[in-house]
């Protein structure tokens, strides 16, 4: 089943590369994914999440409060 | 301690360049070489040890730790946490969030918010390798006692009233239920993991302001170099009363460049520059940023942004008033 991913921040640099970065990595891999972009604070607030950029996927927070590392978007991808 | 670095300077602008040391040239190359050595060895070492060592503080837990807090001591550890938490300042509005549906006073978390930018680690790094330890001891007292202060009238001015309505409706809920939710569990971080976060922060804090101590050592060194001794005592001195508000209105557009204005206080302040305008022109340009200020319109009303604008501005001008009238004392 193809997986939701949504980042969550209001479109800083650090959110804009964390979308790059899983964008890219899940290309290359030739995973299909639904990336969004949620930036509505009222949104993030919902989710608990207080550090952005975070990702969520299929609805779980995964990570929290920076440019995520190459090793764990490819432990999500999987 | 910093001596290897006059070294370093004195080796490579009078040896190597061969510049004559009494010229105005040498000199403000050898102020240039000096500054710019020494802030960048510190900001990656210092960032790299302070992150370590607070790797695992983080604001869920203060926020957890602030919950229900009377609202006297919140204030206290809310400025208190602000300075010692690390946090990136895009994240200002999920953490006003986060605390505000926790139904944390706004008061305490405008303390915690205040004072974050204004006791920043690039910021004290700088003041503390420039302008000595007691500037920087004074800076960060003052800094954690405006945003205590600041906190203190939000929260008399109760402006949770003056959120917008999906905050205040958060902050009504959590203040109805009488027990938090389950506490996020203490991270126990290894040491790799510790070591992981301290290198990120250094290496983007690093890419983020390696140009601006350029730039701003530059100025600093041309001013050191070509501006008479006696110019800012005679036109921006103690008897100017002005010259604290438009150093305050100055910073504002300076925000972000706080690593790039810096340096330039320094050669200001050696040129006579009063320390209450130089705390006040510091503040200012640190904490008080029109972008960031502009997001925080997302939660709550124009009234209340407008008003906590305002107060900082004035806080600030009223501490470089304070500030020079006290140095003869000092």
């Amino acid at each position: 089943m193809m997986k939701t991913i949504k980042v969550l921040g209001s479109g800083c640099t650090k959110c804009e590369k964390t979308a790059e970065a899983i964008a890219g990595i899940a290309a290359e891999r030739g995973v299909d994914i639904d990336l969004q972009k949620e930036t509505n604070p009222e949104a993030i607030m919902g989710y608990g999440v207080m550090r952005t950029p975070a990702v969520v996927i299929d609805e779980t927070v995964v990570h929290s409060g920076s440019i995520p590392h190459r090793t764990d978007i490819e432990k999500w991808l999987a | 301690m910093f001596a290897v670095f006059t070294w370093l300077a004195d080796w490579l602008v009078y040896q190597v360049a061969g510049l004559d040391a009494g010229s105005k040239t040498g000199d403000a190359l050898h102020f240039f070489v000096e500054d710019v050595s020494k802030i960048y060895v510190l900001l990656v070492v210092m960032i790299y040890v302070v992150s370590l060592l607070r790797a695992s503080l983080n604001v869920e837990r203060v926020r957890d730790f602030l919950a229900r807090r009377h609202p006297g001591a919140g204030l206290m550890m809310g400025s208190a946490f602000g300075a010692i938490t690390p946090f990136c300042s895009c994240s200002s509005i999920p953490v006003f969030l986060g605390f505000t549906s926790a139904g944390i006073p706004v008061g305490i978390t405008m303390a915690f918010l205040l004072t974050s930018p204004l006791i920043n680690e690039v910021a004290v790094l700088l003041l503390l390798s420039l302008l000595g330890w007691k500037f920087t001891v004074l800076y960060i007292v003052v800094g954690m006692l405006v945003g205590m202060l600041g906190g203190l009238v939000l929260h008399l001015l109760q402006a949770e009233r003056w959120l917008q309505p999906f905050a205040a409706k958060a902050y009504e809920r959590a203040k109805a239920q009488s027990l938090s939710s389950s506490p996020v569990p203490e991270e126990k971080m290894t040491m790799r993991e510790r070591h992981r976060f301290a290198m990120d922060e250094s290496r983007d804090i690093f890419s983020r302001v390696w140009k601006w101590v350029i730039i701003g050592v530059g100025l600093g060194a041309a001013l050191h170099g070509f501006v008479p001794e006696y110019w800012i005592t005679d036109y921006l001195g103690e008897g100017q009363w002005w010259s604290v508000p438009v150093a305050v209105l100055a910073g504002i557009p300076l925000y972000s460049n706080a690593t790039g204005v810096i340096p330039v206080i320094e050669s200001l302040i050696t040129k006579g520059l009063p320390v209450g305008t130089t705390l006040a022109f510091c503040m200012s340009t640190v904490a008080a940023s029109f972008p960031e200020f502009i997001l925080l319109k997302q939660v709550m009303k124009l009234r209340l942004l407008a008003l906590i604008f305002l107060m900082l501005l004035l806080a600030f001008t009223l501490v470089g008033w304070i500030f020079n009238a006290l140095t003869p004392y000092l």
